[in-house]
């Protein structure tokens, strides 16, 4: 108990914080910051957990968007069909408005596991490939995902879901992304985690050491989903409504810049350039209105070419900031 | 039974088109272990060159169009076009990289791809543009109750894809070029020792395979004429497809993949949706990686332990 | 068979396509032996590992361990039953430290659980700084405990391969496979190698089946020699018999040598 304590007394302490500063930031920022701050946040989800797959276990998946797909939908659907099973009501204070938030958290979580789920049953037949064969197969499976809901009345099919309650604020939002920060921090600092970077290190070496590789990386593929659907839950009950549209590789191939961009192993990376890639275009805007031409792919495409030809282990490589501050750091304490 | 005839005919001639795509990922698959995720996107280019180039040539009024010396024209300098392209992506993007891990290249490729079709939006303009008329479409074949229809379009594509691909298997397998190309796919460190100009190899590859993405642009463009920058994302996943179902690094194998591809889709058009059209491409991709991974002509290596 | 005899490999052969690269091998292993495995270049010692530890599957024959066939199991399956291997050409985890090397092949001793490593609970913190200590205490054999936060990459060759060793005796074997592991050492460093290898067995219970190429430095310490040429085995015994029987030293020399002995 004791160490259990030790370690969640400070993270605790911090989503209570979120809790406190959610008023002030609603009140002292203008919308327009505010949006773009809780995608930041979004984005932070999805480049964090997408690098425990790429980054960390070494395999290189093009799917993310899909899993971010199935867990919006998924959540958003619930919410719609059973909109208040706790007995919670939209826009109403004390108990009622309490119970909207837990049954909202709940519906997330919900859509993470089914992402989860979803990740599990792709993960299975298709990571025994390697290389350029699991990202074009990721990227298959991506985009089936999203032909599916494409073809699905019941989610609304090409038109989508509309009307779906707002109820993601910056609490939840930046509670989430801490808590798929930490868990993913601790996770490879864990034996899971030593088991996931010997599958990116060399296979044949972490099988002759009794790795189940094929366990490892299919673990590693179904916290990323799970996540992947918590970031889609969030970002179908911010947005309000949901179209598959949104859900193309495109939205992979961002994730994708933005894991690459941050580096490739490194937490601290993936959440500075999921940041990096969220403001550059609201900050490239003047730019985008003056000319009445769209930069931002060619300058995330040509920026991702020009990182692969000069540093191609990205901002960060595997290091963390915990590394540049070591010097505060106890010598050998391993426990986060 | 006229149906499956009509369906049958048109699935041969989309097979070929992917066949002319396909072919360039499997060559530069065979050579550096790469999916070029660009070679899509040089096939679009090829596309727009045709319909820039048509377009100016018919407006110089050194041809008229739709003529025979039109296409030929605008197909030849289409081909070069993407040959010089495909020179440069490889020289300036992948050479730089030839001894980084593999997903650096794979990254930069997926790059170019996007650095490509954007460009191409700003450039071409996103909207779909119509192919100029370089060929007449003339009905060859008619059969009594009109269900089966040969157009001479249909011929044309058969006898250009064909003609490239004969020409390919001349180069590959009857010249000094070819042997060259050959030594290298098969192990680039020992054809190096045996003095072949291993880099310049890896260059022809990537013209050869660009001149013909470039020829499938042309002959998508007059088969359906409109062309936009997005157009290459598609058709170059069926043509990926294609070249794993062949056996990736298997020319015969790209060619046949090819030609199911074009079938199997045609099918499932004429006789099941066409929402699930795109669907299928990478339905069959994930069955064969799962199952057959090598394709069905390709092998698969053993790692060194 | 003799209850010691803790591995039997019955006649396994591995074909690739028309090339025979190890034909009928054979070899029973009691507990405690140390076994050297020796032969000139190509002759097929590295396959023979990979198929007793699982990475090819025999053409044909069986493996036996404690009276199961090894046959068809996975390498992470095989290492489990209590056979480990270190590989010729050094396969570490080179980007990450020389602890973490040691620490991810005793995950069987870390069995905790996704829960535990999340909410760091004590079950986790106890069982990791076990095995530290233990990770920690297998170093020491080598020497190596003040490398702990070395990066596994950036060490000398002979203490990679010694890092090797560490790795796969962290995984609690029974059976010790070790590939050329004085490979590109000097000569001292190679005595003492071989020395550490005779303790260890002791220490850990051992049994020990080691490919070298140098004849001379196996013959001090192992009791038993098998000779492998061309995927044959062409002799086997105790060190003085095998150095002078004739179709090793041919194996070895070439005929012409022999005959100008004679």
């Amino acid at each position: 108990m004791k160490q259990l304590i030790k370690a969640n007394l400070i993270p605790v302490g911090i989503i209570i914080l979120f809790g406190i500063l959610t008023p002030v930031f609603e009140s002292a920022l203008d919308a327009y910051v505010q949006t773009i701050f809780i995608y930041c946040l979004i984005n932070v989800v999805l480049s964090v957990s997408l690098n425990l797959v790429n980054g960390f276990t070494g395999q290189f998946s093009i799917g993310h968007a899909g899993f971010m797909a199935v867990g919006a939908y998924a959540s958003a659907y619930v919410t719609m069909t059973y909109p208040s099973y706790l007995g919670g009501v939209m826009g109403a204070g004390g108990a009622e408005g309490i119970l909207l938030q837990i049954q909202f958290f709940i519906n997330v979580l919900l859509g993470g596991f089914v992402a989860a789920f979803a990740g599990w049953a792709v993960g299975l037949p298709s990571l025994k490939l390697k290389g350029d064969y699991l990202a074009i197969v990721t990227l298959g499976f991506g985009e089936i995902i999203r032909v599916i809901l494409l073809n699905t009345e019941a989610v609304g099919g090409a038109r989508g879901m509309y009307g779906i309650p707002k109820i993601a604020n910056f609490f939840w939002v930046s509670s989430w992304a801490f808590i798929c920060i930490l868990v993913v921090w601790r996770l490879v600092r864990s034996t899971h985690g030593r088991g996931f970077l010997s599958v990116r290190e060399d296979e044949i070496a972490a099988e002759s050491v009794g790795i189940n590789t094929t366990q490892f990386k299919t673990k590693a593929f179904v916290i990323s989903s799970f996540f992947a659907g918590i970031a889609g839950g969030l970002f179908a009950h911010y947005l309000a409504y949901l179209n598959p549209s949104s859900f193309t590789f495109m939205k992979s191939f961002d994730v994708v810049v933005m894991v690459v961009l941050g580096g490739m192993g490194s937490i601290t990376g993936s959440v500075i350039s999921a940041v990096i890639i969220t403001v550059l275009p609201e900050a490239l805007r003047p730019l985008q209105e003056l000319t009445q031409i769209d930069f931002r792919m060619v300058i995330y495409s040509l920026a991702l070419v020009v990182l692969m030809l000069t540093r191609p282990q990205g901002l960060m490589g595997t290091k963390e900031i915990s590394d540049y501050l070591k010097f505060f750091k106890k010598r050998g304490s391993s426990n986060v | 039974m006229e149906e499956f005839v009509q369906h049958f005919i048109n699935g041969i001639s989309l097979g070929s088109i992917y066949a002319l795509i396909a072919i360039g990922y499997t060559m530069v698959y065979g050579i550096l272990q790469l999916i070029n995720f660009a070679h899509s996107d040089v096939y679009m280019i090829g596309a727009f060159t045709g319909y820039y180039f048509g377009n100016y040539i018919s407006r110089l009024g050194w041809v008229t169009l739709p003529s025979w010396s039109a296409f030929f024209f605008t197909l030849a300098c289409a081909m070069l076009v993407c040959g010089f392209l495909g020179f440069m992506i490889e020289r300036f993007a992948y050479r730089p990289l030839r001894k980084a891990p593999k997903l650096n290249i794979l990254i930069t490729a997926i790059g170019i791809s996007l650095f490509l079709e954007y460009t191409g939006q700003i450039v071409f303009g996103a909207d779909p543009k119509v192919f100029p008329n370089l060929l007449n479409d003339v009905e060859l074949f008619s059969s009594e109750s009109g269900n089966v229809r040969i157009s001479s379009f249909d011929i044309v594509i058969l006898t250009v894809s064909v003609s490239l691909v004969v020409i390919l298997n001349f180069i590959i397998f009857k010249t000094k070029l070819g042997k060259a190309m050959r030594a290298t796919s098969f192990n680039d460190t020992w054809a190096a020792l045996m003095g072949i100009p291993v880099d310049r190899i890896i260059s022809y590859t990537f013209v050869i395979g660009s001149a013909l993405a470039a020829a499938g642009g042309i002959l998508v463009g007059i088969k359906y004429p409109k062309i936009e920058p997005l157009m290459g994302v598609m058709i170059g996943l069926k043509a990926f497809v294609a070249a794993v179902l062949g056996g990736i690094g298997n020319l015969t194998g790209a060619v046949i993949g090819a030609l199911i591809m074009g079938l199997a889709e045609q099918f499932v058009v004429g006789y099941g949706s066409s929402t699930y059209r795109d669907a299928l491409a990478f339905g069959i991709l994930i069955v064969i990686l799962l199952f057959k991974p090598a394709g069905l002509l390709g092998k698969f290596g053993v790692e060194k332990v | 068979m003799s209850e010691k005899c803790l591995l039997d490999v019955q006649d396994i052969t591995m074909k690739f396509g028309g090339l025979c690269a190890v034909n009928k091998f054979k070899l029973q292993l009691k507990k405690g032996e140390l076994v050297g495995l020796i032969g000139p270049n190509g002759a097929g010692k590295t396959t023979v590992f990979n198929m007793l530890t699982g990475v090819y599957r025999p053409t044909s024959g069986d493996i036996l361990f404690q009276n199961e066939s090894l046959l068809g199991l996975k390498p992470f399956d095989i290492n489990s039953l209590g056979l480990a291997r270190t590989f010729q050409n050094i396969r570490l985890f080179k980007s990450l430290s020389v602890l973490d090397n040691v620490l991810v092949a005793s995950h069987r001793k870390t069995a905790y659980g996704l829960m535990d490593s999340i909410l760091v609970t004590d079950t986790r913190c106890e069982l990791e700084d076990k095995a530290r200590a233990d990770a920690i205490e297998l170093l020491k054999i080598f020497n190596m405990e003040n490398l702990i936060d070395e990066q596994a990459g950036s060490l000398s060759y002979g203490k990679q391969r010694c890092l090797e060793i560490v790795r796969a005796l962290a995984t609690k074997p029974q059976i010790l496979f070790l590939d050329e592991p004085a490979a590109g050492m000097n000569s001292t460093e190679k005595v003492t190698l071989m020395k550490i290898i005779d303790s260890i067995r002791d220490k850990f219970d051992l049994t020990i089946l080691l490919i070298e190429h140098d004849m001379k430095l196996v013959m001090g310490i192992c009791e038993r020699i098998v000779v492998l040429d061309h995927g044959v085995i062409i002799s086997q015994g105790a060190p003085q018999d095998i150095q002078n029987d004739p179709k090793v030293i041919e194996a070895y020399l070439g005929a012409s040598v022999l005959e100008a002995h004679s």
